[in-house]
This record gives C-alpha cells, structure tokens and sequence, in this order.
C-alpha cells in the first residue's frame, strides 16, 4: 500500500513542479507558482522520509535543519547585485550531492541487478557522477569569476582544446573499464573519473570569459538539470528523472536564448576565449566625443517627453538601481514617459537586469525587452545608457566583419539624443569599440554611474 | 597671451566674438581677455559683465587691437568709418586673427594679412570632421539662422501656425515647405513643427530623410534615382533632368503651401534658382517666402538681399544677417565655438597659442600663417563619406538579421535531428530492459513538457526561474534519503552530506525566489 501512496505522491508533486514552472510566465502568477513548487517539496520530501527512512529520521531532522537555516541565512542576506554568484554556487551544490548520492548507491546499491540490467545501472552510475561532478567545480569556477575572485578574463593554456578532448576520452575508457570491474576496483576508477571530470569542469569554466556567464550560467543550470535525471534513474526514481528533465530543458532553453542574443554558437561560446582573439578585426573611428556634465544632462531630460535607460553589467557593478529608479520616479512624476529597454544578455545572468530594477521598486511595466522597444527608438527623445556597451554597439549591424556582426543589439543611436553614462572609453567585452560613442547626437558622461546619478537625481525635479 | 574682443563695426552686426560666460573658462587656459567698451551691447552683453567674469575693459578699439596678441572677431576685418581707420593696419606682425574670413570671396583681405605677417584663422574654414564639429561655428549660425527664418516668416504671415478648432470655427494650420535639410533646413524644420505648422522639406541628399523625419517633418521624394552628396556632407550639382523633376516638384507645392524657407547652398557657386517668377505667382496671397541663401545670390529668383519685399502679393524675405537678428544666442554659441577652439590651440594651457600645422583641424582653418597664404588648404584624401553608404550597405544585412531572429523566435529542430532522435529512442527500446523503459519514458515526456512550459516564461523573470529551477533541483534529497538507511558507515555519511548540501539549495532557492518575486511590482 505504501509503494502506491508514495507514488500518489510523487505524481502529485511533480504536477506542483510543472505548475510551479508555468506560473512564471508571467508576474503575477509568479508568487503562486514558488508557492505550489514550495508544496511539491514538502510532499515529496515528507513522502520519501514516510515511506523509506523512518529509521534514520533523527539525522535527517538535523542535517536538514543545519542546511536548511544555511540557505535560509544565505537567501536573506544576498543582495540582488550577487544573484549570478548565488545562483552558481546553488548549481555547484546540486552536482556535489549527485556525485556523492552517485558513489553512495554505487557502494551499496539499494537492490541488486543481474545482466544488462547492470551495466545499464552501472553505465546510470557513471553518467550521474560524470556530470555531477563537472557541474560542481564548473559552478565554483564561475562563482569565483563572477565574485571577483577569480579574474574574469578566459583563462588560455595552451593546446587546451586538446586537453579537454584528452580528458573526456581518458573519462570514456574509464567508463569501459567501469563496467563489469569488481566493486574495490570499481569504487576506484570512478574516483579517478570524478577527479578529471572536476578537472575538466573548472577548466572548462575558466576558459569562458565574463561577459559570457549568462550562458554558462545557463549552461551549468542545465547539467544540474541531467546530473538529477541521471540520479533518478540510477535509483530508479521517476519523480527525481522528471524534475531532473524538467530543469534540465529550462536550462538547455535559456542557454539557447542568452546564445541567439549574442548571435554566437552554444559550442563556440563553451570553447571559449571570446573577448581576446576578436580584437584583431577592430576598426578604427574617425571622429571625436563630446562630454557632457551633470547640468547639461539635467537639462536635457528636463526638456524631452520620453525617456529609455538601457541598463548594463556597470549598472550592477556600481549598485546604481535606486538612484535609477529615483530618477525614474521624479521623471514620471514630471509627466515624462520613461522606459527601459533590456537586453537578453544585459548583466551576468539571464533576467538580471530585471531582478535589480524590481529591487529599485522600478514597476515592471514600463521595464521592456529590446523587441518590443526597438520600432520605437526614433519616437525617442533620450536614451540614457547605464554601464553598457555591446549591446548598444551599432557595428552589430553596420560593420558586416566585425566580431559582434549580426548580434541583435537595441538600436539606440536612431533616438534624437543619446547619453552614455561610463567609467572610461574602456571597449566593451567583446574588445570592439563602439561607433555609438562618436556620433553626433550622443554624450558621454563619465564617471561612476552611481555618483553620477545621484548627482543628476538631486538636480532633475 | 593677452586675447582682444574689438567691438564689430560692421553696419547692423550685433554679435560679439566672447561672451562674459566663457571669459572664465578662457582665463583658466592661462590668457588674458581684453574686451572693448560696448563690444557686448548690442548682445545684451554689458562692459560690468565682462569685468564681472574677470576680463578686461579698454575704451577704445585700437587700444584692444594693438595690445592683445590674438584678435577674436566675428567678422572680417574692415574699415571703421567712425574712427576712420582700416583694422587691418593696426594688426602687426606676430599676432593672430581669428574670425569669419571668408577666404575664398575675400582674396584681397588675405593679401593683406600677409602682408602684415600675421597668422589668421578662418572659422568658416575648419574641415567638416566630426572631430572639429564642437568649433563649427558655421552649424552654429545655421542653427540659430534656421530658428529665426521661421520667426521672420511668422511675423509677415497673417495667421497661426498650428491649427486649432475654436469656439468660433477650425483654423487650418500652416504648411511649410523647406528646401534644403542642412543644419539650418533642419533647425527651421524643428523650430517650425514646434509652432504646430505642417511641415514637408526636400534635399538632394537621399540619407538626410531620416533625419528629417525625426524632426517631425514630412520628407518630399522625387521618383528620380540620383545620389545629391558632394564632398563633406554637402550637396552638389544636380544633373539637368534632375533639377526638371525637382522644379516640377517645388512648383507643384507652391500652390499649396503658405510658407517656404529656402536653404539650398552649394559650396563655392551661385546659390541655385529654385523658386522661379511663376511659382512665386501660384502661392497663395499673403503667402511668405524667406531666401537663405540671399547672399549667395538668393535661391528665389525675385529674392533681394537683406530687404523683405512683397511680389504678386507674397513677401519674399532676404535678409543676410538673420544670425545676426538673435545677437545673444548667436554671440553664446559662437562664443562657444571660440572657447573650444582655444582648447586645441593651446594643449598645454599655458596661455601659448600653437598653430599646429600638421593637426588637420587648425591646419585646414588657417588661412595665412605667419604672413605665408596657407589657403586653400591641400586636398586631404578621401573626403569623409557621408554616413549614406555603410547605412545602404547595412540595409539588406540588417533586415536579413531582423528575419533570422523572426524565425529562430521559436526554436526548431531540423528533420535530420528529430529523425535522428526518433531512431535513437527506437534503439533504447529494442535493446534496453524494460524496467529501463518505463522510466525513459518519463524522461523524454518530462524534457517535452519542460520544453514547453520554460518558452513561456517571460525573460524578465529569468533569474527567477533559475533560481526556483535551482530550488527543485534540490530534489535530489530525495536520492539521498533512499541511501540513508544504508548499513555501510561510509554510505550513510555520504547520504546525511547530501541532505544537508540539497536542503541549503532547497530553502535558499525557495525562499530567495520569494524575495525576488515579492519585488515584481506594477
């Protein structure tokens, strides 16, 4: 009777995690669908600890409460800036316990197979671990860059191609002499396979420059995804296999979108080195920039009707959403219409951008994605860009050999004016400088983006 | 270097090189500003305003002339009829002149010049690069041109510009047509729309339609193909059958428009005669036209410079000195200009003027250096392409980009791929054991139902679906509670880890979700 009614359960909780998924398509059925994902849990969770570990429940209790109040410390105290470093170590931790669940079922498997059943098992074993394992130091490697304690440029040892292709067929003879091992031996090879796959994982992640972390993000989110579904199936586990998949395709799709935002291909963007050898085709511009000071900016927002802010990784860096969306408020409340424009790949981590503005208490209304704002650019009457620079980089379409050519960019040079707010002439990640910068109808106004705009709130309204 | 600001002598010229408000800023690159006595009036500018900002004042204009080392005028030299001397002779060797010249109508002053053994710089003559664009000062008397020419045609037209609908009746609005989108055209332009006034405006110049129609006006085409662009973004000679259909154009929007403002200057030549005796004739009575080029030889046929006349019941206005009608803001802005040209004479801001001559700008803007004619200046290679062509070019590449993302909205996966996948789940269920089916099964219906459900969630809440994706993901507890009953000591301890590292994904990923999400407001 309890293998059904945990079945029930299960099937129940996987409905919750489907409904959970779909109700973030839009905001406001957001909160409901956290909500449903949150009773899914419960109910398998709970379920699982009835039904197969009553005897152990006094180190569960305690082990979830000590992880439990950890994430519960963590998720309270992170500020929105640190998101993608949130996200990435979350991801690093699902492929640790995959390994780790991975040599526990291995050691003691929960029941015993005969025939193809056992390498299918054992191939299930090796897979989950493989994964794991590559998600976990690939998540820490890119919490690292995205903290700023590792350096964000692509790390370029030399022959590394080589090397990753060394590494993954060592992990594939392993893998053959895996199965049908003795378990002693067993144990042992695929701690030599979990080593190099840790190897390969940190190596893979550190050869991907910064700008590229919303697809590695994407990316490690994914293989967290499969290092689950390759776990259930290990322990036979439909609700582990389905959740596994379905977060899997969440991350297979968002990698995808971040990708077809840069214009760039999944495989050339997880190869890596992007940023370094693109300079080679930059091109030089003829012309000069204008500055322009606090006043000068105050007064031209105070004479335009509309207002688009193209936000930016610096936006993040300088925790400059209040006073962004402060301006904002004191515009709006002055009669002008003020929108945003975001770019996919703004920021470190897909949605971003989004996440720092709704911080600010920016309504999510006004806050538009680059399709929707780009037929009305040449209706606008400023743009102020905050802390970006690709993707407002108007070689994308003009300059057919440049390295950002085709990347779908928001076309704010056809507004009447534009205003760059930027540290210094520094190119952008992808190393090209941008036209944008010399045109006429543009101003640069150097400086951090916070203390400029907080400059600039105390002089608008 | 002490810098002079005589007062201009010449009849109706109200502008004055140097306003009070940039003395400072001139003071700071280490000169002194010597300002003549009532040189500001006219602009509003007073002898207190100037002394105010730290400059100083001298009575008399030989006194400026003669003491500064660099003279900053607004126009060319001449004679003065009040105190009865030419300026040209109080300049003496080693000073530096910088003004409107013209060199190219005024041979003779440049003859002069150098014979003086001055150094002169002409501020109509600075290249058009996008470098020098901040000492244009002939954009900034455009500008201010364009502005008052639509003043002037307000004040000879009889009506409102913009329509209304009144409790007495509906008042049309005005149309305008102006001929000619260069920095004047597109300031009338501007200045016009804003009046409320229906405005049309035509140029040789193909790429200038953009331009024209963010400023709010209607761009007049000709079904005719020809490229207008000449050297440094201005307009050229047109061929014969151009100019045909052109005429045919203007002719035909002359009977309907009240107002036209004429812009249409070719460099170096006459300004040509669009506007003939009879389309004048087919406007409307009370009708305006206002000439900008006057001085070139007007763009009207019946056009007479700096006189405002009536011909067949219009009035067709000429005067040359329209910059010169708004002396304040003309004054600032060239004023301006000036400022930004010190900036580049003198690098270092020691109060030294340097006439680079290899720096393309002040080479190109020189006209006689240190008593040697340096004009014309050598041809530089290419002229600057105007921004026509790579746009042109980009055209058919950028819609190609725009239907690329159109099609890869929604992703797709080719016929190979997905026969491909079919065969490879037909191989899993020939060759693995049941058992394994049931739950592959799952796994491809599971990855089908994700693939549908993550597509429409809506980008902006991306981190939140990573976040909460990273929250169910600490399913795996579930792997690791089937392991705890485990008897192996080591097996155990390994499970009881991975409960504690997914429960910390399971709480932080839940609840920093909630955070997140709690934020999303309207």
């Amino acid at each position: 009777m309890f293998e059904g009614l945990i079945n029930s359960l299960y099937i129940i909780a996987s409905i919750f995690f489907i409904l959970s998924l779909g109700g973030l398509s839009h905001q406001t059925s957001a909160v409901r669908g956290n909500i449903l994902g949150i009773l899914g849990m419960i109910l398998a969770v709970c379920g699982t600890i009835a039904a197969k570990a009553v005897d152990s429940i006094g180190i569960i209790v305690a082990m979830m409460a000590v992880g439990g109040i950890f994430g519960v410390l963590v998720s309270m105290r992170v500020q929105m800036t640190a998101m993608p470093q949130l996200v990435a170590i979350l991801h690093s931790l699902v492929g640790l316990a995959a390994v780790f669940v991975g040599f526990a079922n291995y050691i003691e498997p929960l029941q015993e197979y005969e025939g193809v059943e056992k390498v299918v098992h054992e191939v299930e074993i090796f897979v989950g671990v493989l994964i794991g394992a590559i998600t976990f130091t690939g998540s820490v490697a890119a919490f690292g860059k995205l903290q700023g304690v590792i350096s964000s440029r692509p790390l370029m040892l030399p022959a590394r191609h080589w090397l990753n292709l060394i590494i993954a067929i060592v992990c594939i003879w392993l893998g053959a002499e895996f199965l049908g091992s003795d378990h002693q031996s067993g144990v042992n090879v695929l701690l030599i396979m979990t080593l190099l796959a840790f190897v390969l994982g940190l190596h893979l992640v550190l050869a991907i420059g910064g700008a590229d972390m919303p697809v590695v993000i994407s990316m490690l989110n994914s293989y967290s995804g499969w290092a689950a579904a390759a776990t259930g199936f290990m322990l036979e586990n439909d609700l582990l296999i389905l959740v596994g998949a379905l977060v899997g395709s969440s991350g297979a799709i968002l990698s995808y979108i971040m990708c077809r935002a840069m214009n760039r291909h999944f495989v050339s963007v997880i190869l890596g080195g992007f940023g370094t050898t693109g300079g080679g085709a930059v091109e030089s511009i003829e012309g000069s920039i204008s500055e322009i000071n606090v006043d000068e900016v105050a007064g031209l927002l105070s004479s335009s009707d509309s207002v688009v802010i193209v936000p930016g990784y610096g936006l993040a860096v300088a925790h400059a959403q209040h006073p962004v969306a402060e301006l904002t408020r004191k515009l709006r409340d002055g009669g002008k219409q003020v929108r945003f424009a975001i770019h996919p790949v703004a920021g470190r981590m897909p949605g971003h951008m989004n996440v720092l503005l709704a911080e600010a208490k920016v309504p999510y209304d006004i806050v538009e994605e680059m399709d929707e704002i780009n037929p009305d650019m040449p209706d606008t009457d400023i743009v102020m860009v905050i802390g970006a620079n690709d993707i407002v980089n108007p070689s994308a379409q003009d300059t057919p050999d440049s390295p950002i050519a085709g990347m779908p960019v928001i076309e704010v040079w056809k507004a009447k004016h534009t205003i760059v707010l930027k540290r210094s002439m520094a190119s952008g990640y992808a190393g090209v400088d941008n036209p944008l910068f010399y045109k006429e109808n543009n101003r640069m106004f150097f400086g951090d983006a916070k203390e400029s705009l907080d400059k600039l709130v105390a002089m608008v309204g | 270097m002490k810098i002079g600001v005589p007062r201009e002598i010449h009849n109706n010229e109200r502008r004055v090189a140097v306003t009070p408000e940039i003395v400072p800023s001139i003071m700071e690159m280490g000169f002194e500003v010597l300002v003549e006595s009532g040189a500001g009036e006219l602009a509003n500018y007073t002898d207190s305003a100037y002394e105010s900002a730290g400059a100083t004042v001298l009575p008399s204009g030989t006194a400026v002339w003669e003491s500064a080392d660099a003279i900053v005028k607004v126009r060319a030299p001449e004679f003065n009829e009040n105190g009865q001397y030419d300026e040209i002779d109080l300049l003496s060797a080693g000073q530096h002149l910088i003004a409107f010249l013209w060199p190219a109508q005024n041979p003779e002053v440049l003859q002069k010049l150098s014979e003086k053994g001055v150094s002169a710089i002409s501020m109509d003559a600075v290249p058009r690069i996008s470098r020098a664009q901040k000492l244009d000062a002939l954009s900034s008397m455009a500008n201010v041109a364009g502005y008052r020419a639509v003043v002037e045609a307000a004040q000879h037209f009889g009506r409102f510009f913009s329509g209304q609908i009144t409790a007495a009746g509906r008042v049309p609005p005005a149309k305008i047509m102006i001929i000619g989108a260069g920095v004047a055209g597109l300031s009338a332009i501007g200045t016009a729309t804003s009046l409320g006034a229906i405005v049309r405006a035509f140029d040789t110049r193909p790429e200038v339609k953009e331009q024209v129609e963010s400023m709010g006006a209607e761009f007049l085409e000709l079904d005719f193909e020809e490229e207008g662009s000449g050297a440094g973004g201005y307009a050229k000679v047109m061929s014969k059958e151009f100019i045909e259909a052109e005429m045919a154009l203007f002719a035909e929007q002359a009977e309907e428009v009240d107002i036209i403002i004429t812009t249409a200057l070719i460099p170096g030549r006459p300004a040509p005669k669009l506007i003939t005796e009879a389309m004048v004739r087919s406007m409307k009575t009370g009708s305006v036209i206002v000439d900008l080029a006057a001085e070139q030889g007007g763009n009207c046929e019946l056009t007479q410079p700096d006189a405002a006349i009536g011909a067949h019941g219009v009035t067709i206005i000429g005067y040359t000195d329209l910059p010169s009608r708004l002396p304040s803001q003309s004054s600032q802005l060239y004023a301006s200009n000036i400022r930004n040209f010190f900036e580049d004479l003198c690098p270092d801001k020691n109060g030294e003027i340097i006439v680079d001559m290899e720096d393309e700008v002040i080479r190109g803007a020189t006209v006689v250096h240190n008593g040697e004619i340096t004009w014309p200046p050598p041809q530089r290679e290419p002229p600057p392409t105007p921004a026509q062509k790579p746009a042109d070019q980009a055209m058919p590449s950028k819609t190609a980009a725009a239907e690329v993302v159109q099609e890869k909205k929604k992703f797709r996966i080719g016929p190979y791929a997905f026969g491909l996948a079919l065969a490879a789940i037909v191989a899993v269920g020939l060759y693995a054991p049941a058992s394994f089916l049931t739950h592959f099964t799952v796994f491809v219906l599971a990855i089908f139902v994700g693939w549908h459900v993550i597509w429409n969630v809506t980008p902006s809440l991306h981190t939140p679906l990573m976040s909460v994706t990273n929250a169910i993901s600490g399913i795996i507890i579930v792997g690791a509670l089937l392991e705890i009953g485990a008897v192996n000591p080591y097996v155990k301890a390994l499970a009881a880890v991975s409960i504690l590292i997914a429960s910390v994904n399971i709480f932080g990923g839940f609840l920093v979700t909630q955070r997140m999400l709690r934020m999303f407001k309207k």
